[in-house]
């Protein structure tokens, strides 16, 4: 059945008014004002120009970058051993509730609660903390992207190659890993994504001398609106961009994640 | 076999152990924290005094502002789920239905706006909204005089919508599985015009995943930080807004371990609730 006129118009408006933002930001990071004005007087590249030589936002963005990748390697490694044990049905139903509680949770309430964790230990902007944070909600996507993914492969494959001689180890080595690879890079990915955007548990665990790019982000525009946020937001995308379309170049990564869903 | 049965659950705890542990240790921690935190008290001189006593929350509930403050947060959750359901619906239904072959570059530009930062999408907001923003300036040009958007309750409206349209659009989506386009063809071979195939067949048939769509929205809605603090600049109030300022510049600790305690309570009465129509809608 074809889509009549009228629901047609009304995407399109629904349409504008989700990526009006995205568009009107793309638009101003390359405005030669020095105000997030419209329409903008002219345009020039100065504002990235100012953003790459800002060593505040630089530090942050490299801050950002080592927390996402510590962030997806544990949750990686914690997660995938997880996944198996609720894809092969061998812990019990709230395990799972569990691994996905933290999604169903304000971020905010679980910043607050971490801070008031942390802060007697001394762990408010430390490495650890901010590891342990990200951890919270990293770690419920690996494992519901996993599981999907394990869930697919069947038992059988390991039995045949157990059958066939190969050693528990030798098998999973052999035979599930390899078939689980598109599903951990997707996880991978994700996980990446979700740490290096996560803004809010962060803000609370965050310090002078220890910050996030979208933390920066988020207090530069609290104080001050010249287009140097525009500029800053743009790259934010462009990495979760690139990113993507490396995972995707590599595995295809909306096959795998079209394979999830 | 039993012995079997107790070894795959044991290799179960095992593999599970390590993303148990970081769980326990950096979420269920934290949040019995809350809780406990909440049960202290604050002396008038702002120093947290520990107690087991629920006298923060008594002081909350007799501060009016924080009815208020309830008040605003569900009408302008309940605001923003609404719209963004309106707003939604027909892109999901396009989506649905469409045989076009860029059906999944729309899917993907629909959903786009989750990989892009909260704070990212509020910086577009205020440039189009602003005093000099493109809104203003249109009007501006044509010689009509300029309307307030940002700083104040219809910025944050139109900021909210648009950051759990995403969202929504998903739970649309999923809940149209059971549509089916013959039941509407059927309606129009016997003569039904279009607007009212659509609201005697479809719409009724998608008032399950409307309802779904609307209730995650609300919930985002409620749950939104940055959105309400960024557009709001200081000037709307809301439960996560105050939740933050106690946190973070009172720094009045109990109160901001009780009213999250209140915000998680709110949601989760509101979800059973939501179940509970539900269950009586739906035959």
């Amino acid at each position: 059945m074809s889509t009549g006129p009228v629901v047609r118009l009304m995407a399109v408006c629904g349409y504008l008014v989700l990526l009006s933002p995205l568009a009107v930001v793309a638009l101003l990071s390359v405005s030669s004002g020095a105000f997030l004005t419209f329409p903008p007087p002219g345009f020039s590249l100065r504002w990235f120009t100012a953003l790459a030589g800002n060593a505040d936002i630089l530090s942050a963005a490299r801050n950002s970058a080592v927390l996402a990748v510590l962030v997806t390697l544990i949750a990686l490694l914690a997660g995938f051993p997880a996944a198996t044990a609720i894809a092969r049905e061998r812990v019990p139903g709230w395990v799972v509730l569990l691994l996905s509680a933290p999604l169903l949770l304000p971020t905010l309430v679980i910043g607050l609660a971490l801070l008031m964790t942390l802060q007697p230990y001394g762990l408010v902007a430390t490495w650890p903390g901010l590891v342990l944070a990200h951890i919270v909600v990293v770690l419920p996507f690996v494992v519901r992207v996993m599981v999907s993914a394990l869930q697919a492969l069947t038992a059988d494959m390991e039995e045949a190659a157990a059958t066939l001689g190969a050693a528990p180890l030798r098998a999973f080595l052999r035979i599930t890993l390899p078939l689980a690879m598109p599903g951990v890079l997707a996880a991978a990915t994700l996980a990446f994504l979700v740490s290096f955007d996560e803004t809010v548990i962060s803000l609370f665990l965050v310090g002078p001398r220890l910050t996030t790019l979208p933390v920066a982000l988020f207090h530069y525009t609290e104080s001050r609106t010249d287009p140097l946020v525009a500029a800053l937001a743009v790259s934010l995308v462009a990495i979760s961009i690139g990113v993507i379309a490396l995972v995707d170049r590599l595995v295809g990564f909306t096959r795998t994640v079209g394979h999830v869903e | 076999m039993n012995g079997a049965t107790s070894t795959r659950r044991l290799s179960g705890w095992l593999l599970a152990a390590p993303a148990l542990g970081l769980l326990a240790l950096a979420f269920l921690w934290p949040m019995l924290t809350l809780a406990r935190m909440s049960l202290n008290e604050t002396s008038d001189t702002g120093a947290m005094i520990e107690a087991w006593s629920l006298s923060t929350y008594a002081r909350l509930a007799a501060d009016s502002f924080n009815w208020r403050l309830t008040l605003d947060s569900l009408s302008l959750s309940a605001f923003a789920a609404t719209t963004a359901v309106i707003l939604g619906y027909p892109m999901a239904l396009f989506l649905f239905r469409t045989r076009s072959r860029f059906r999944t570059l729309l899917t993907i530009m629909a959903v786009a706006p989750l990989l892009v930062s909260g704070t990212a999408r509020v910086i577009g907001w205020l440039a189009i909204l602003g005093d000099h923003g493109l809104i203003n300036s249109v009007l501006i040009s044509v010689g009509l005089p300029t309307v307030p958007l940002i700083n104040n309750l219809a910025g944050v409206r139109i900021g909210l919508t648009e950051s759990v349209m995403p969202y929504t659009i998903l739970a649309l989506l999923a809940g149209f599985g059971r549509l089916d386009a013959r039941l509407e063809e059927a309606a129009a071979t016997l003569g039904a015009r279009p607007m009212r195939a659509f609201w005697r067949v479809t719409f009724p048939l998608t008032i399950p995943a409307v309802s779904a769509g609307w209730l995650l929205a609300f919930a985002l809605s409620i749950s939104a930080f940055i959105t309400p603090h960024l557009m709001g600049g200081g000037r709307v109030f809301v439960l996560a807004t105050e939740i933050y300022d106690a946190a973070t510049q009172t720094l009045d600790w109990p109160a901001a371990a009780a009213l999250s305690i209140y915000a998680l309570v709110l949601l989760l009465i509101l979800m059973a609730a939501h179940a509970a129509v539900t269950r009586r809608l739906t035959p």
